[in-house]
């Protein structure tokens, strides 16, 4: 069994005050929380966090804890306590019925130490009164590709579930799922798999399984909610003369008419080819004029001759300064 | 690891296609109404049509979701409503500010 060191999860000191404490436990709360927090490992070091705050923040459990960890030294990764380590100590009541991580099983560690944390999966089969509870909704993050949602597809998805061994505890078992994946889902939206939760107690529903869609960041295309944009790079003479231009979009190759005289930031709506969602998006190509890197001594002549013809044009005139 | 395929799951669009009524939601919440209707007039959820009266209301099932990280909120970091609607907000924001960077980013990378 690992060690695990309370005071360098919280992050302070084991002559800390129990004020310390509960303000580092705090700071660290929030900046963990698996409703705020990006971090990958949130969820497990939320978890962590509020099992060293079940037993730092209660002076009793703390002594004991303390006159255990001088028995361990750093990177002793084989942990037994001595079997008489709580002698002398006192525990009062079910105190681990505390709102925090309620829902979570305690490590081995802390189970081993303290018993059980009262709520979570410690529940009994004992005839005529047995209770049926819904199992709780599980939520995970997919992200998927912009075609994915033009198309609709199916995804493999491994998730770690809970189940119930054989011997009434939960454990962790992954599990693969397929899962089809609606046409039209925009970014920040969730889909639904009926039953694909935590499974029910005795035999009641399992929960349902939520996947909030993001979108992989795409080197083409820009997304916002159910419109996608595209920058299309145009030589002057197609901006100055208007053109037919082949564009690429998530549905394949549209052959695009620019308009005479169209300056660079100008953009054109194509209607109902953005993301097909309840209300289908558009589809905006945004012109932007780009001239080769290198002009020849014609090109530039040219380019004088229609600076001598144009001498009124400023295009800074917006500015005025 | 069990790599069997269980079975393929098609997935539904919580904010498009599902409304539940506000007896519902109580129910999935284990919450009594007068909970639900101060979440409303915070505006941490909307139901569509809320102009008609209570029991007509009809939520978009993402209120779920939005309602049950509220809860998580005030019980694990100790805020109160007030507290857990103005990080929802803040939430919703930080959200779309990443995905308007990783756009960004992803743009910036191509050029």
């Amino acid at each position: 069994m690992e060690y695990k060191d309370y005071y360098q999860i919280i992050g302070v000191d084991k002559d800390a005050s129990q004020q310390d404490i509960k303000r580092a436990y705090r700071k660290l709360a929030r900046k963990y929380h698996p409703d705020v927090s990006q971090e990958s490992d949130a969820e497990a070091r939320f978890k962590d966090l509020g099992e060293a705050y079940e037993v730092l923040k209660d002076p009793e459990k703390r002594n004991a804890y303390d006159r255990l960890g001088n028995n361990w030294k750093a990177g002793q990764s084989n942990f037994q306590p001595p079997p008489d380590w709580d002698t002398d100590f006192v525990f009062h009541g079910d105190s681990f019925t505390g709102g925090h991580a309620s829902n979570q099983k305690f490590s081995d560690f802390f189970e081993t130490l303290f018993g059980q944390s009262g709520t979570g999966f410690q529940y009994h089969t004992s005839g005529a009164n047995q209770f049926q509870m819904r199992g709780d909704d599980s939520h995970a993050k997919i992200f998927i590709d912009l075609e994915d949602s033009y198309q609709g597809a199916n995804r493999v998805l491994t998730l770690n579930t809970t189940v119930m061994g054989a011997d009434g505890q939960p454990q962790l078992k992954p599990r693969n799922l397929n899962v089809k994946i609606p046409k039209g889902v925009i970014a920040g939206q969730n889909i639904r798999l009926k039953g694909q939760g935590l499974p029910g107690i005795n035999g009641a529903q399992s929960g349902d399984l939520y996947l909030e869609i993001e979108f992989n960041p795409h080197s083409v295309y820009t997304i916002n909610a159910a419109d996608v944009s595209i920058e299309v790079p145009i030589s002057p003479w197609e901006a100055a003369l208007g053109a037919k231009i082949n564009i690429p979009t998530p549905t394949g190759t549209i052959e695009l008419k620019i308009p005479e005289a169209i300056s660079s930031g100008k953009t054109v709506r194509l209607k109902q080819r953005g993301i097909p969602a309840k209300q289908p998006g558009s589809f905006y190509v945004i012109f932007k004029i780009i001239l080769p890197e290198k002009l020849s001594d014609e090109e530039k002549n040219l380019y004088q001759q229609l600076q001598e013809t144009n001498n009124q044009f400023n295009p800074r005139r917006q500015l005025a300064w | 690891m069990s790599d069997k395929i269980i079975k393929c799951s098609t997935g539904i669009i919580v904010e498009d296609h599902e409304y539940l009524s506000l007896v519902k939601i109580c129910r999935y919440c284990c919450l009594p109404a007068e909970s639900i209707i101060t979440m409303v007039e915070r505006g941490m959820i909307e139901p569509i049509n809320s102009s008609v009266s209570y029991s007509l209301w009809q939520f978009p099932a993402s209120s779920l979701i939005r309602i049950k990280t509220a809860l998580r909120l005030q019980r694990d970091l100790e805020v109160n409503l007030a507290g857990a609607a103005l990080a929802l907000e803040l939430l919703d924001e930080i959200k779309q500010l990443r995905r308007q960077l990783a756009n960004l980013q992803a743009r910036g990378n191509s050029n």
